[in-house]
């Protein structure tokens, strides 16, 4: 069978197939700025260690062999890059957002720099994990090659979950983000809790660019990522800033960009970029329908964003 | 109380001296080379004006900040304190005068995050039994699940005394605990404090600006005037007019205003069938209909957390009714800046860091919030003008003795008291109002802000303006308003008139019976 033989069943598995490929980059951003978010900083440059993730995890991956040392590597540049971030916002009157931007452009111009020679060469890449063995459908099997990025990625949802519950750690991160004067009348030190959580952030992030290019699409070119990193912000606030939420946010963007491929699979290309922009469309609606002047948003970190 | 307490803790207070304490904030000293002295198992009180170091010298024992000079002795050592961490090891803990609840944490979370020694990972099901079993030893009940921002003033007062005996502390600094409690409520707190002092399992250093509660607790006090060691003595041998001339170094000057005979005029702030939610959704103000007339105090007396929180923020259009009419003069209220702004009404929030200022502005900004995009603040309806705000600033600083450095000093780093005068100076410094709304405004004030307090308040009643004050201080309520109404389950109860009120039958109705 084609795609066309499968009519709109195979629309709906294109978009199944892609929400979980495309909505991996997402889930680990996200996850990593949820994590930000919560201790009361911004991190808007976490496109750029996306982009610094994907290119550290080829360069290793190609170098060594190994895609779980690309892996690894991604994770170690994205905590890099979360320190040089971590060191500016936590100095006085550096406002995240500036220093997020400047962190944005830097990441993607170094990644970009690093990484001109290896846009040729090709790279090991990770190996899936195929749950469609049952079928004997080519595209559900091809659906079913899943990244191990996203098992990784859908194991720390839900543990980042109980960390902020169940964890001295978590609580201590929860309570800088929502009152750093209360966190400083415990003991807990406010500065160093925000520096280790825009750190751990930021390698998460780096880990989520390893999937771009060791795994879907596959390889390192400077247009790799379309934004997720930046809209992986949005995503946080529409998860209410619950590491669990951040899955399913990550999904259904994840499917919203594959439904422009998957409708032209089957032979339908009109509005092929109006299918293209849904995920930003998404974006847009969600945060019109979701916020209400009636209360603050619950799950917001009462800090969020204020200087000192 | 029922958790042991590590083996390095004190199983009992030990002798606490500071010795010459000095604390710089940059050029400004706020404390002099305090020296002060509490022997184990006794009740001390630290007395002084608002401003006057009070906050500064116990947060230098918390190691919440460091003190620039001089020594504290624990047990006869000299011991440096860097952290809130090190003060627990020592068996020292604080009720700050600010609230140190994490707002979006629930009341059972604040609780255990409190405990330095929490395990890396917190078996919530047994640290709920836990709790559970601790608060049924506790001297008030707080519901555990509730998230600490849907508290309202009192109640969070109350958490923030439990985590102290759920730390087992055995030095206990108080600032100024009980001033969103109601008079009952704190003889019963301190009742409950100085039976364990008594007993000699807890020493206690007490912020406070009640002379009721030194004499009816303490036995010793240390005053503090603008940052200097003002004097000391016993208790026991001193007179309440002793004490005050030591914290305003001159004798005590009463000015209290009488309250004219009742010039009651037309209807001003009406409430009809007032419906308002608490965040969480459940009905905090159910059907609550009033009417306070020109040149009329209405009070409104009630335990904390009954709804009046919520009914002074739907005043104040923090938050929108869900049924029921505002009406002033007649005309409906929505509380928007234009028409408080037409119609003259004012307001003093309770916790007016929160409610009422931008703690990052500074003291002169944030007295400009009414009236910044007006002339004379405002010319030709775009430009800022900072010299008339700084002006103004200036005036309400030296009326109101706001103690601030300057203006330009973030409101957040003032003294609890001179917040509070900052906003009063702010709302009723105008003298245009028509309509006032006042929420525990004597929080945290010391005796001499309060008497001028209570005497610009009657001094606006004389003058025809309409008053709202909702307040958890009976004694208050009782001296300025001319009709008072008691809250309870967010209904309006009982009413009397402060003349022939009966006290019991006020407290009665609070308790909801
Ligand atoms: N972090 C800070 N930075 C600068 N100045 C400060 C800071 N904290 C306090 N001050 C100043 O130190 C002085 C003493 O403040 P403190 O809070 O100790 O007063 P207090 O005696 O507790 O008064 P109150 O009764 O109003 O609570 C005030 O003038 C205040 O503005
Ligand atoms: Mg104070």
């Amino acid at each position: 069978m084609t795609s066309e033989s499968m009519g709109w069943w195979g629309v709906l598995l294109g978009v199944s197939a892609g929400a979980v490929r495309g909505g991996t980059p997402f889930l680990l951003v996200s996850l990593g700025e949820c994590l930000t978010e919560k201790s009361g900083k911004i991190n808007l440059g976490l496109e750029g260690t996306l982009l610094m993730g994907a290119m550290s995890a080829y360069a290793f991956s190609y170098k060594t062999g190994s895609p779980w040392i690309g892996v690894i590597a991604a994770g170690i540049a994205g905590a890099l890059m979360g320190a040089v971030h971590a060191f500016l916002v936590t100095r006085p009157k550096v406002n995240d957002i500036a220093a997020g931007i400047a962190m944005l452009i830097f990441g993607s111009g170094l990644a970009f720099f690093l990484g001109k020679p290896y846009i040729q060469p090709s790279a090991p890449q990770l190996s899936p994990i195929s749950l469609g063995g049952w079928s004997d459908t080519a595209q559900i099997q091809a659906a079913l090659k899943i990244s191990p990025i996203f098992f990784l990625g859908a194991g720390i949802a839900f543990a980042m979950n109980w960390f902020f519950r169940s964890t001295r750690a978590g609580m201590h991160v929860r309570a800088v983000g929502d009152s750093p004067a209360a966190a400083r009348a415990l003991g807990i030190s406010v500065e160093r809790t925000r520096i280790l959580s825009i750190v751990a952030g930021s390698a998460l992030a780096g880990v989520g660019g390893a999937h771009l290019s060791l795994f879907y699409p596959g390889a390192w070119t400077e247009a790799i990522s379309s934004g997720q990193g930046l809209m992986a912000v949005a995503l946080v606030i529409f998860s209410r800033w619950n590491p669990v939420h951040c899955l399913y946010a990550s999904l259904v963007f994840g499917g919203a960009q594959a439904v422009g491929p998957a409708l032209q699979a089957v032979g339908v290309s009109t509005g092929y970029y109006l299918w293209n922009a849904s995920p930003y469309i998404l974006t847009l609606l969600v945060m019109v329908a979701t916020c209400s002047p009636k209360r603050t948003l619950v799950g917001a970190p009462g800090a969020l964003g204020a200087s000192s | 109380m029922l958790i042991p307490p590590p083996p390095a803790r004190p199983e009992k207070p030990l002798p606490l001296e500071l010795v010459k304490i000095t604390k710089r904030f940059g050029s400004f000293v706020a404390n002099n080379e305090i020296s002060l002295s509490v022997p184990p198992g006794t009740f001390h009180a630290l007395l002084g004006e608002n401003g006057a170091g009070k906050s500064t010298l116990v947060k230098c024992i918390m190691g919440f900040h460091q003190a620039s000079e001089g020594d504290i002795l624990i047990g006869g050592h000299s011991r440096s304190i860097k952290s809130p961490y090190d003060a627990y090891q020592f068996g020292i803990g604080m009720v700050y005068q600010h609230f140190t609840l994490v707002p979006a944490m629930t009341v059972a979370e604040n609780l255990v995050l409190s405990r330095p020694d929490i395990p890396r990972v917190i078996d919530w099901k047994m640290e709920m039994a836990r709790l559970r079993k601790f608060m049924e030893t506790a001297p008030f009940q707080v519901d555990l699940l509730t998230p600490a921002s849907q508290l309202a003033a009192g109640e969070k007062q109350k958490v923030e005394i439990l985590k102290q005996l759920y730390l087992d502390t055995k030095f206990l600094i108080l600032d100024e605990p009980t001033s969103v409690l109601t008079p009952v409520e704190a003889d019963e707190v301190l009742g409950l404090i100085r039976k364990k002092v008594e007993s000699g399992l807890l020493s206690v250093l007490l912020i406070t600006h009640k002379f009721r509660e030194v004499f009816g607790f303490c036995d010793e006090i240390t005053v503090l005037r603008r940052g200097q060691f003002a004097g000391r003595g016993l208790v026991r041998d001193m007179t309440a007019d002793q004490m005050a001339e030591m914290m305003m170094g001159g004798p005590r000057e009463s000015k209290t205003v009488s309250k004219s005979s009742s010039n009651r005029g037309k209807a001003a702030l009406n409430l009809k069938d007032l419906w308002a939610d608490k965040d969480s959704g459940v009905p905090a103000v159910e059907g609550v209909s009033l009417t306070v007339h020109e040149g009329e105090v209405v009070g409104i007396a009630g335990v904390s957390g009954n709804g009046q929180r919520e009914l002074v923020e739907v005043l104040a259009g923090q938050r929108t009714s869900t049924s029921g009419e505002v009406n002033i003069h007649g005309q409906p209220y929505r509380a928007t800046r234009e028409e408080a702004f037409a119609h003259k009404v004012f307001l003093l929030p309770e916790e007016p860091l929160r409610n009422g200022c931008v703690p990052q502005m500074s003291v002169a900004e944030n007295m400009a919030l009414r009236s910044f995009d007006r002339a004379p603040m405002t010319r030709a309806k775009c430009f800022i003008n900072r010299k008339a705000i700084r002006q103004n600033a200036v005036e309400m600083i030296s009326r109101y003795s706001v103690k601030t450095r300057s203006p330009e000093t973030p409101i957040g780093d003032l003294s609890g008291g001179n917040v509070q005068r900052a906003v009063l100076a702010r709302e009723l410094g105008s003298g245009s109002e028509n309509i006032l709304v006042a929420a525990n405004p004597c929080f945290g004030l010391d005796f001499a802000a309060v008497a001028s307090i209570h005497a610009k308040i009657t001094e606006a009643r004389n003058r025809g303006v309409a008053v709202l004050l909702v307040s958890e201080d009976l004694d208050e309520l009782l001296a300025l308003s001319d009709r008072l109404l008691v809250i309870s389950h967010g209904k309006l109860v009982y009413e009397t008139i402060p003349a022939e009120a009966d006290i019991k039958t006020i407290g009665h109705h609070m308790a909801g019976h």
